[in-house]
C-alpha cells in the first residue's frame, strides 16, 4: 500500500511537472511576449524610476524689486544660491510678472515693495508678496516650504548681525535641526525603486497569468485539459509557478539594474525581500486565476483585471502616505496585497528591517495568498 | 451610407452586450475621479511622532503639547534613550522623532540658547520634508510667543503668499486634466486596437474585408462608437468634477470641447496604428498597456511634473502627446486663457494625427496571412 501511494505521489510530481513545461513552451511560443517579459521591466526600470520625483529643482522665480536697496539685493542673492530657485526674470512691471506666471514661463513670482530695505535695516518688520502657481498643490506647498526656509536664513542672518549692538541677545532661541534617516539626501530613486519593483511584478505576472489562462478557454484548449485526470488544483498550481518563477527573475533582473545604474542601497536580506515577493506574487497569481474564471474572453479579462490594478496601484501607497487616507480606505487596504508589498519592500531595502520588523505583514500577505489560490481552485469548474 | 450604419449598430451592440467593457468605458472614471478625491491625498494628516525628551520641563511639555494638537501629528510614544530611535524607526508606525536636549528650559532662559532635532524617516522623502517643515514652523512660532512683544526683530520679513489659481491647494485640480487624458487614451487606444485584432484573430476580419464595405469604411465604423463614448466620458469627468468637488470651468468650454475632441482623434488613430501593428489581442494589450500607459502617467506631467526630471525626460516626454494636452487643458480649464495661450499645443496634437494616420494607411493591409 505504502509503495502503491509514493508512486502516486512521484505521478503527481510527474504530471505537475509535464504541465509546467507546457506552459513555458507555450509562453515563450509567442516571441514577442517572450522579449516584452524580461525586455519591458528593464526598460521601464530605467527610465521610470529617475523619472518619477517629488523633488523639487528649477523652480522658476520672477522677482519684482521695487526696493533695489542693498538689503533686497541681498535676499535675492541668497534665492539664487539656493539649489532649488533659478532666478529666471527679473522685472518691475507687476502685470509682466503675472503674466509670465499667466504663460507657464515661471512657478512663483516674489515682489519686494519699496521701502523694505529701509524698514528692516531699523528692525521693522517687511513684508514681501508672493504669488505661487498653485495647480499642483503638492509642488506649491513644497516650494512654498523652502522659500519659507530661505527667508527663514535670511532673517536669522540679520538678527545675528544686529545682536551684538542691540538688545536681541535677550530674545531666547530655539535652535531646530534635523536629519533624515535611512535615505540622508532624500534621494527619490532609493524611495521609487522598491515600490517600481513591486508594480512591475504585479502588472507582469496578473497580466500574464490572467491572459493565459483565459486563452486556453478562448482557442478551446482547455476543454482538452479538462476530460485528462488532472486534479484542479495540479492544473492551477502548473499555471502559476512559470509565472511566478518568470516573476522572481524579473525581480532579480530589476534588483541588479538598480544595483548598477542607480546605486540603490541594500539594507536588509536579500532572501527575505524574495520570499516576501514570491508570497506577493502567488497572491496576484492566484487573483488573476481567480478573476479570469469569471471571463471567457482575454478582453473581459482584460477589462476587469485592468480595473482591479488601478485601485490596487493608487491605494498601495506608492506615489502618497497611506496615512494621509481616510480610515475607511486604510481598512480596504488590508486585503490589498500591494500595499503590503510597497510597505515591505521599502523596509527591507532602505531600513534594513528584519523578519520581527515586518512579520504581521508577512502573515497577512500569506493568509491573502492562501485565500485567492482556494478561491481559484474552487471556482474553476473542470466541466463547462 | 445606409450599410455603414448597420456597421456602426453591430459596433455598439458589441459594446453594450458586455458589461466588463461597460466597466472600462463608465467604471474606470468614476472609479479614478474617487480615488482621487477622495483617496489618494499628499496632505499631512495625523503622523505619528515619537519624543524623546532628555529634559522632561515644563517648557518641554508646552512645545510637545504644541506639536500634538496642531492637528498634524499624533504622539506614538515616549522613548528614553538614542537606541529606540532606529526601534521605532525601522517599525514603520512613527515617522519622525523629535528630541529635547538635556536642560532645554534652563538653557533657553539662562543661555539664551536651546535646541530641538528632528529625526525623520527619510525612506519616504515627501513626508519626511513635510514633517520637517511643519515641526520647524510649529517650533518658530512657538518661539516668538515667547519672546513676547520684544519679538519684533525676530521676523525682519514677513512673506505673504497668494496661491494662485487654487487658493485651497486642492488636489483635484492636478488630477481632473490628468484622469480626463489618461482615460482617453485608455479607451480610444487599448479598445480601438483590441477590437481590431479581435477580428483578426477570430477570422471575422476576413468576412468583413471580403463584404462590400470599404477598409476605410470599417476602420471608421470600429472607432465612431468610441469616438462617441469617449466624448461621453469627458462630458461625465467635467461633470462629477463639477457637482462633486466644485472645480469651475474658467475659460470657454466649446474651446475645452473642441479641444477634447481632436484628442480623442488622436487616439484613436493610434489606436488603428497599434492594431496595425499587433498581430494579436495580447500584442495590442500589451502594447497599449504597459509601453502606453505607464509613461502616460508618469511622464506626461500628470502626477510628477516634468521640470522636476532630468533634462532628458523632458526629452523623452516630448514625444507623448498627452503631455501637451494636459497643457491644453490646465489651460484652458484652470488657468482660463483663450485659444491663443495654446495654439502651439494644439497644432502639435494636430501633427500628431497626421502622422498616426498615415502611417497606419502605411500599414494596413487588405489581405491576412
Amino acid at each position: 500500500m505504502a509503495h502503491l501511494r509514493n508512486d502516486s505521489k512521484a505521478l503527481n510530481m510527474r504530471t505537475i511537472l509535464y504541465l509546467i513545461r507546457k506552459e513555458f513552451i507555450q509562453i515563450f511560443r509567442d516571441k514577442f511576449i517572450g522579449k516584452a517579459i524580461f525586455g519591458v521591466p528593464i526598460i521601464q526600470m530605467l527610465i521610470l524610476v529617475p523619472a518619477i520625483t517629488f523633488e523639487i529643482k528649477n523652480v522658476n522665480l520672477c522677482i519684482v524689486d521695487k526696493d533695489l536697496t542693498t538689503e533686497s539685493r541681498e535676499l535675492v542673492g541668497q534665492l539664487e544660491g539656493s539649489t532649488f530657485f533659478k532666478v529666471r526674470f527679473s522685472t518691475f512691471s507687476e502685470q509682466e510678472a503675472n503674466n509670465l506666471l499667466h504663460k507657464g514661463k515661471c512657478d512663483l513670482i516674489i515682489q519686494i515693495p519699496s521701502g523694505f530695505g529701509k524698514k528692516t535695516s531699523i528692525g521693522n518688520p517687511g513684508r514681501l508678496l508672493v504669488s505661487v502657481n498653485a495647480i499642483n498643490a503638492v509642488n506649491a506647498q513644497l516650494s512654498w516650504a523652502y522659500l519659507n526656509g530661505v527667508i527663514r536664513d535670511y532673517n536669522m542672518n540679520i538678527v545675528a548681525e544686529n545682536a551684538g549692538s542691540q538688545t536681541f541677545t535677550s530674545i531666547p532661541q530655539i535652535q531646530v535641526s534635523n536629519r533624515y534617516w535611512y535615505n540622508e539626501l532624500l534621494n527619490y530613486k532609493h524611495y521609487m525603486l522598491p515600490g517600481i519593483l513591486g508594480i512591475l511584478i504585479l502588472a507582469i505576472g496578473y497580466i500574464l497569468a490572467g491572459l493565459n489562462m483565459v486563452k486556453e478557454k478562448e482557442s478551446g484548449t482547455i476543454e482538452q485539459i479538462n476530460v485528462t485526470p488532472v486534479r484542479k488544483s495540479h492544473f492551477i498550481i502548473a499555471k502559476m509557478v512559470p509565472f511566478l518563477i518568470i516573476g522572481i527573475i524579473d525581480l532579480a533582473v530589476g534588483l541588479i539594474i538598480g544595483k548598477l545604474t542607480f546605486n540603490i542601497p541594500f539594507e536588509g536580506s536579500i532572501a527575505l525581500l524574495f520570499l516576501c515577493s514570491s508570497i506577493f506574487l502567488i497572491a496576484v497569481l492566484g487573483l488573476a486565476l481567480f478573476v479570469s474564471t469569471f471571463s471567457s474572453t482575454q478582453q473581459q479579462f482584460m477589462f476587469t483585471g485592468f480595473f482591479f490594478i488601478i485601485i490596487f496601484i493608487l491605494m498601495s501607497g506608492i506615489f502618497t502616505p497611506l496615512e494621509s487616507m481616510p480610515v475607511w480606505a486604510q481598512k480596504i487596504d488590508l486585503i490589498n496585497p500591494a500595499a503590503y508589498i510597497m510597505r515591505i519592500n521599502r523596509m527591507i531595502m532602505l531600513k534594513g528591517s528584519t523578519f520581527q520588523d515586518i512579520s504581521r505583514d508577512i502573515y497577512a500577505l500569506t493568509l491573502i495568498a492562501i485565500t485567492f489560490t482556494v478561491l481559484a481552485v474552487n471556482r474553476y469548474r473542470k466541466t463547462a | 451610407m445606409k450599410r455603414f450604419l448597420g456597421f456602426v449598430k453591430k459596433e455598439f451592440l458589441h459594446i453594450f452586450r458586455d458589461f466588463r467593457t461597460m466597466i472600462i468605458l463608465f467604471g474606470i472614471p468614476a472609479i479614478q475621479i474617487l480615488l482621487f478625491g477622495f483617496v489618494v491625498s499628499t496632505d499631512l494628516k495625523n503622523a505619528q511622532v515619537a519624543f524623546l525628551d532628555f529634559s522632561g520641563d515644563e517648557m518641554t511639555q508646552k512645545i510637545s503639547d504644541k506639536i500634538c494638537s496642531s492637528g498634524f501629528f499624533r504622539k506614538s510614544e515616549t522613548l528614553l534613550s538614542f537606541n529606540d530611535i532606529d526601534k521605532v524607526l525601522r517599525g514603520n508606525k512613527t515617522k519622525a522623532v523629535i528630541i529635547f536636549e538635556k536642560d532645554f528650559g534652563r538653557r533657553l532662559i539662562s543661555e539664551g540658547k536651546a535646541g530641538i532635532s528632528i529625526i525623520t524617516d527619510g525612506s519616504e522623502p515627501n513626508m519626511a520634508t513635510l514633517i520637517t517643515n511643519y515641526v520647524t514652523a510649529i517650533v518658530t512660532d512657538f518661539n516668538r510667543e515667547l519672546a513676547g512683544a520684544s519679538a519684533a526683530g525676530t521676523l525682519l520679513v514677513q512673506p505673504e503668499v497668494r496661491m494662485f489659481y487654487n487658493p485651497s491647494l486642492k488636489g483635484q485640480y492636478m488630477f481632473v486634466p490628468g484622469v480626463i487624458t489618461l482615460i482617453m487614451i485608455l479607451i480610444c487606444a487599448l479598445m480601438t486596437s483590441i477590437t481590431i485584432t479581435r477580428e483578426k484573430e477570430f477570422g471575422t476580419m476576413e468576412v468583413l474585408l471580403v463584404s462590400p464595405l470599404k477598409p476605410v469604411q470599417i476602420i471608421l465604423g470600429k472607432v465612431l462608437p468610441y469616438f462617441i463614448l469617449s466624448f461621453v466620458d469627458v462630458i461625465i469627468i467635467l461633470l462629477l468634477s463639477w457637482f462633486v468637488f466644485g472645480l469651475p470651468i474658467k475659460g470657454s468650454l466649446v474651446l475645452l470641447l473642441a479641444e477634447s475632441m481632436l484628442y480623442i482623434l488622436m487616439s484613436l488613430s493610434l489606436g488603428i496604428l497599434i492594431s496595425t501593428v499587433a498581430k494579436t489581442m495580447q500584442q495590442a494589450i500589451f502594447i497599449s498597456l504597459v509601453g502606453m500607459m505607464l509613461p502616460t502617467v508618469l511622464l506626461s506631467g500628470f502626477i510628477f511634473p516634468i521640470e522636476n526630471m532630468a533634462k532628458i525626460y523632458g526629452w523623452v516626454s516630448a514625444i507623448l502627446p498627452p503631455r501637451y494636452f494636459i497643457v491644453i487643458i490646465k489651460n484652458i480649464m484652470i488657468k482660463g486663457t483663450g485659444f491663443l495661450y495654446v495654439w502651439k499645443e494644439t497644432l502639435l496634437l494636430i501633427v500628431f494625427t497626421m502622422v498616426f494616420i498615415g502611417l497606419s494607411i502605411r500599414n494596413f493591409k487588405i489581405r491576412l496571412g
